[in-house]
């Protein structure tokens, strides 16, 4: 295995608190040191990080690779490369699959192509019931043993809150996390834009905040009842920043997540019917946009989170409302990160710590920090270097995004993962 | 909130596709008006032809089923001398599996020069517009909720015709705004021309989101929101909706947002009463209304050629202008 030192950056470990100019010491697969080098270190790999930030590898709460399933769109291969270069070290693919992760044999599956791959590390998230139907349990236990840490039915519905209660009990008994994506499907009544005046300016069915606030306020109800562990990913709207608060000062186990783009994005920045702005949950408005920001900034959302999801020319041409929701984002999560920084809405080890140490903690994996012994997992970027959002250094298979054209701030430099380097720019 | 791009003109500002009224100046909308009144006297002569786009090929692509509107678009494109090939894409193509894009595309093939699209999806004009070759002209004839446009104009026409101009007039919309894009198209028109007032009047279940960004007045009650009004715009209630919650009874919506003679004399003793067809008797609108002196529902009907066939050419000549 080699041995790799990263000399003179700025070391960013938000989880031990650590920010100075120093270095870094990588020797089979773990961090050896921090600051001097080991006694008879020598390095196979030298990589000069003055100017640049050092921080734990990023860790995405929700990553489609589209495989199995709709390799036309993506393949394992092609996104965990793509997430490589955009300084991620660790993905958790939902489970809305073709065929569906709700048995070892997909698990499996999932696990032996991604390490064929040898880019990123992947935590298969496992259905929580049979097909993500939303009627007959998942086999969770036997999930869990086959590698997956959580359970979550993805944006599929559960009708059924009996079905989610019962859900939740045996997820608790097995300890597994509770992914869940609040959306009331009945509200939701097949919306695809915010319910708001651009929605209704242009005649698109529109997703109402209380889609989300009352799906949100049904689980943390059996939250208290089950004590189930729960994390609750791509919030949209201002008021379920502060029902999140509530509930954490109650004392519940929940943690939170917001989607990159909703920290940015807004409905009137929606292009008339352009696809690339279709996602679920929908933009919502400015009021909603800042108080996510401001909810990342006070810690109550916990993590940043991609929510990827690449997809084929096909799927993004047609009307509006045929086509289908989510953007590609590996690739401009850390300059939005960046630029959030810059617009004074986080710090920057507030951005690092909601990209790593924070997801992390949500899954209870050992990852997302750059203590000695701990994985080396790291992330190498240049905070200054400018370049602008082009097909011909993109990535990822699906060119779903709205910020074609557009000028980033930070580009990484080096992904390391587990002591290995899977990127380099 | 962003402005719709200038899809719909060209480059010399000119009617390139009449995808929207959202966004176009009042004096384009006076000249689709005036360009209407001049074929209006064609369509009452004897030969009611002109050659202005002989040689042309119109295709009318329905996606939705409508009777009126398409048998207007028609005649519209008849008595412009142009070849027209109207489609029932519904039947067609996609229930194949076609995608929109490759049905738009097959024509193209067989060079055609104009689009009228009918979808059942906003944004489906606008879509093919942006994808469609560049000598080709999309009018949308109805997209989702979004937009008609033609209709809009048609009314709007109607409107100029008895009252002689917009400055000063109040306009009630009574009905179904939230499922309308001719309500949509009526009252951006209403604004662009200068009425002094537009009113909305309707359940909460039958109106949009933040429906006072359009530049209306919302009422909830019938009879206060036609004082003093100049025209009343009834829309069509699709009775499929009686069921999904939205109203409980055809019985109840007649009471409470139906115009009766009794509702009628709240108006202006002048107003006159419109509605876009089909009327449903007995649930939008009392037959003695729908019939009587003040209605100039049929006259909407006649209208319909006439504004088509004046932003057909329109939109025709912004080519010919280009070249």
């Amino acid at each position: 295995m080699m041995r790799i030192e990263i000399l003179n950056g700025r070391i960013i470990d938000p989880a031990s608190q650590f920010d100075q100019q120093s270095s870094l010491y990588i020797a089979e697969g773990k961090i050896v040191s921090r600051g001097d080098a080991p006694d008879g270190f020598s390095a196979d790999i030298q990589i000069d990080a003055l100017g640049q930030i050092v921080c734990p590898g990023f860790v995405d709460l929700s990553t489609r690779l589209r495989e199995p399933g709709a390799t036309h769109k993506a393949s394992i291969q092609s996104e965990t490369r793509a997430a490589a270069s955009a300084g991620y070290t660790s993905l958790c693919v939902p489970p809305d699959t073709k065929p569906v992760i709700d048995t070892a044999a997909v698990v499996e599956l999932i696990n032996d192509k991604a390490e064929q791959c040898a880019y990123a590390n992947i935590y298969p998230i496992a259905a929580l019931t049979q097909g993500l139907v939303g009627k007959e349990l998942s086999s969770m236990y036997s999930l869990k043993q086959a590698g997956c840490i959580a359970v979550s039915h993805a944006r599929h519905a559960i009708f059924d809150l009996l079905v989610l209660r019962r859900a939740m009990e045996y997820a608790a008994t097995h300890d597994l996390l509770l992914i869940y994506c609040p959306q009331d499907h009945a509200l939701s009544n097949q919306g695809c834009a915010h319910e708001g005046a651009m929605a209704s300016q242009y005649g698109l069915p529109g997703i109402p905040a209380a889609a989300e606030t009352i799906a949100l306020l049904q689980c943390l109800e059996l939250v208290e009842q089950t004590r189930c562990r729960v994390h609750f990913q791509g919030l949209s709207c201002a008021r379920s920043v502060g029902l999140i608060a509530q509930a954490k000062t109650a004392g519940l186990p929940i943690t939170a997540d917001v989607v990159m783009h909703q920290l940015h994005l807004t409905d009137e920045d929606m292009l008339p019917y352009a696809s690339e702005y279709h996602v679920q949950p929908p933009l919502r408005s400015v009021a909603d946009r800042d108080a996510l920001v401001q909810g990342v900034q006070a810690g109550t959302i916990d993590c940043i989170c991609s929510d990827h999801q690449p997809h084929d020319i096909d799927a993004k041409l047609g009307a509006f409302p045929e086509t289908e929701p989510g953007m590609a984002t590996l690739e401009t999560v850390l300059p939005l990160m960046l630029r959030l920084v810059a617009q004074g809405g986080l710090d920057l080890t507030q951005g690092i710590m909601r990209l790593s140490a924070a997801p992390a903690k949500a899954l209870a994996i050992h990852a997302g920090q750059l203590a000695v012994g701990n994985n080396a997992d790291v992330c190498v970027f240049d905070p200054k270097q400018s370049w602008q959002v082009s097909r011909s250094t993109w990535q990822s298979q699906g060119c779903n995004t709205p910020f074609w054209q557009d000028d980033m701030l930070g580009k990484v430099t080096h992904t390391i993962q587990a002591g290995k380097l899977i990127f380099k720019a | 909130m962003v402005a719709i791009e200038n899809l719909q003109l060209n480059a010399q500002g000119k009617l390139q596709h009449f995808l929207s009224i959202e966004g176009l100046q009042q004096e384009l909308l006076t000249e689709i008006l005036d360009t209407a009144e001049s074929f209006a006297g064609i369509t009452a002569q004897h030969v009611k032809k002109v050659p202005l786009l002989r040689g042309k090929t119109i295709v009318n692509l329905f996606f939705e089923n409508s009777t009126r509107t398409r048998a207007t678009f028609e005649l519209a494109a008849t008595r412009l001398s142009a070849d027209i090939l109207s489609m029932n894409i519904a039947t067609s193509a996609t229930s194949k599996g076609e995608s929109l894009l490759d049905t738009i595309r097959n024509l193209e093939a067989m060079q055609v020069d104009m689009f009228v699209v009918r979808h059942a999806l906003s944004g489906a004009a606008h879509f093919i517009a942006q994808h469609t070759a560049p000598h080709i002209s999309v009018i949308n004839a109805g997209d989702g909720q979004h937009e008609h446009p033609t209709q809009a104009m048609l009314d709007m026409f109607t409107i100029r015709r008895v009252k002689q101009q917009f400055i000063g007039l109040r306009v009630a919309i009574v009905g179904d705004i939230l499922h309308s894009r001719v309500a949509r198209s009526q009252i951006h028109a209403l604004n662009i021309l200068g009425a002094e007032e537009v009113r909305v009047i309707a359940p909460k279940t039958l109106l949009p989101v933040d429906v006072e960004s359009f530049g209306v007045s919302v009422y909830h009650d019938l009879a206060a929101g036609l004082k003093n009004v100049d025209v009343i715009i009834m829309l069509r209630l699709q009775k499929e909706r009686m069921s999904s919650a939205l109203l409980p009874s055809e019985s109840e919506y007649f009471k409470c947002f139906g115009l009766s003679a009794d509702k009628l004399n709240i108006a202006n003793k002048d107003a006159i009463v419109m509605h876009p067809g089909p009327i449903n008797r007995g649930v939008e609108i009392e037959s003695a209304v729908a019939d009587g002196p003040q209605s100039v529902i049929l006259q909407q009907v006649s209208n319909g050629i006439a504004v088509r066939m004046a932003v057909m050419s329109m939109a025709m000549q912004s080519h010919a202008g280009a070249q």
